[in-house]
């Protein structure tokens, strides 16, 4: 059955196939940072959604929606409209060179997301897994 | 979306001369402490002189330059006020030479923190030349910055669009007097540039027509040059073709060639342009497997048709071996004179730093979104499985009673059978040819 983009269980089945995941686990075995995504409205989606995503050590400690985007912390927050989100989960549009042409707007230190390219593209390769229903 | 970055390039035999015209007032030549001795800075400050702009020489740029080096330059431009920075040498100064600027512009930055997406601000103070004398860094025409962290022994992909060179100056007699072998090792760097600028999945239509005219012009001109360093056709089209090269995978990326070398190169002390150079032809065959029409392009450009794409991608392989071997380079590891005890030792580090190195998001046979669908874990090796045996392929060259040479007829082993052979030692039994029936490609 296919999840929506984005929600609370679209969150959680990427958490669980990151840790089913023998090459994000190596690729991003020193990584330490949580993250929320921010999908931000456009002409395909009215809401503004909180994604959050704990993130350490190749591990994903689980994730959820939020209600509000202060409602947790996180070291590293991306943000973009819907349609661009969309494109990066079906493989796109490269993450990073979204953060490299703004298309995706970060707030957190880029330098360590530089050193774990591979690690972005590993979590993309598992967004794939999950089959997604996108609104719109 | 994407962008294609350039300075003014002013090219060919006499492009020094544009530097009487320059307008400014101080430059700062960001150098090192043999081009002083052997009077290349004395040629471009001559020309400086010409031009009525005062200059100081920072000549400690080491080769992989520090972060160190970097600050110490910067201090010396915050001493000096230069609006000009001249970037003199290989890729090691212009990389200095850009860090310097940017910090001198931002003293607040740290050279670690030079990065894509920061909205710099550049050329309030001054401005940046860079002046290539070696054939194949690029760097003249890139915004990348490698810098290297001593404190930790990583190599820092740094770098931002903003801080590519004004003006980058190609003029071919700065190359003359380079030795053979930095030559040879320069141009392979050039040729591992221009393939892995069309190949590598972030190519784009602006890229591709430029990679290729560097890959024919380095394959007509660079065993000219070899033989011949004073060949000065040979010498200008080889300084283009960097420089062509440069715009190519600079305005796209570098890939796997690049991860695995840089790793080797780090651990092993291996030049650069020597590492991925001896690693291009083993990841075209391994990426090939999956992807092959970009790799059949370039042999078709080069006049390689063998059939299927499959085939030709193999035959470009097959042809760049036995290009470097007629320049007398090293095609495996073994003839890099690395011990096969050391190369296990290493191994798994090495895997690991290709695995973090950015250059390998871009193969083709990387799970790159867009380009080919990630594989289910039930189809096939993972990313982390298919590096080791790429790297491991190296591995098995077995080494000949000769000692010399490692035998390539094992060709790339299943990544199970990588793993069931890791522990052994080459032994008189592994020493003998292999089959085609017995050539196999990881998954």
């Amino acid at each position: 059955m296919a999840i929506p983009f984005p929600s609370d269980s679209w969150i959680k089945a990427l958490s669980a196939h990151l840790n089913g995941s023998e090459s994000y686990q190596r690729s991003a075995a020193n990584w330490e940072g949580d993250f929320t995504f921010v999908v931000e409205p456009d002409a395909a989606y009215a809401d503004t959604s909180y994604l959050y995503l704990a993130l350490n050590h190749g591990k994903s400690a689980g994730g959820r929606a939020l209600n509000v985007p202060d409602e947790v912390v996180t070291e590293y927050t991306i943000r973009a409209p819907y349609g661009t989100w969309r494109k990066v989960v079906e493989g796109k549009l490269d993450p990073i060179q979204g953060l490299m042409t703004k298309q995706l707007k970060l707030q957190g230190n880029m330098m360590m997301i530089m050193r774990y390219p591979k690690a972005a593209q590993e979590i993309i390769a598992c967004t794939k897994l999950i089959p997604t229903e996108f609104p719109g | 979306m994407w962008y294609f970055t350039s300075p003014q390039i002013i090219f060919g035999e006499g492009a020094l001369s544009a530097l009487d015209d320059l307008k400014g007032h101080r430059a700062l030549i960001v150098t090192d402490g043999t081009l002083v001795n052997l009077g290349l800075v004395a040629v471009v400050t001559a020309h400086l002189d010409r031009a009525r702009i005062a200059y100081a020489v920072f000549d400690r740029v080491e080769p992989d330059p520090s972060l160190d080096t970097v600050r110490a330059g910067s201090a010396v431009a915050h001493n000096y006020q230069p609006d000009w920075i001249v970037g003199l040498g290989g890729g090691s100064a212009m990389d200095a030479a850009k860090a310097i600027w940017v910090t001198y512009e931002h003293p607040e930055l740290d050279p670690a923190e030079i990065n894509p997406i920061t909205e710099l601000g550049l050329r309030r103070k001054a401005r940046l030349i860079t002046i290539p004398t070696t054939s194949g860094t690029g760097a003249e025409v890139t915004w990348a910055i490698v810098l290297t962290d001593t404190a930790s022994g990583r190599k820092l992909g740094l770098g931002n669009r903003e801080n590519v060179a004004d003006i980058a100056i190609v003029d071919p007699s700065l190359a003359v007097g380079m030795p053979r072998y930095l030559t040879i090792d320069t141009g392979l760097d050039a040729l591992t540039h221009a393939i892995e600028g069309y190949t590598c999945t972030w190519h784009t239509d602006l890229t591709d027509g430029i990679c290729l005219q560097a890959t024919r012009l380095v394959l007509e001109y660079l065993p000219r040059v070899a033989v011949d360093g004073k060949d000065l056709e040979a010498r200008e089209r080889m300084h283009n073709a960097a420089t062509l090269a440069g715009l190519g995978f600079g305005n796209a990326l570098a890939s796997m060639a690049h991860a695995t070398g840089h790793a080797i190169g780090a651990r092993f002390h291996v030049p650069h342009g020597r590492a991925v150079g001896m690693m291009l032809p083993y990841t075209i065959e391994y990426i090939a497997a999956e992807a092959p029409e970009r790799f059949a392009d370039v042999g078709t450009t080069i006049g390689l048709e063998a059939g299927t794409p499959h085939a030709s991608a193999r035959a470009l392989a097959d042809h760049l071996r036995s290009f470097s071997r007629g320049l007398g380079q090293a095609t495996s590891v073994a003839e890099m004179g690395i011990s096969w005890t050391d190369y296990e030792a290493a191994l798994e580090q090495l895997v690991d730093d290709a695995f973090n190195d950015a250059s390998i998001m871009t193969a083709a046979r990387a799970r790159v979104p867009g380009h080919h669908p990630p594989r289910r874990p039930d189809r096939g090796p993972s990313l982390g499985r298919a590096s080791q045996s790429c790297l491991r392929a190296c591995l098995h060259r077995r080494q000949r009673a000769g000692g010399t040479l490692y035998a390539r007829h094992s060709g790339w082993a299943r990544a199970d059978q990588c793993r069931s052979t890791r522990a052994r030692q080459p032994s008189d039994a592994d020493d003998r040819p292999r089959g085609r029936h017995e050539r196999a490609f990881c998954g």
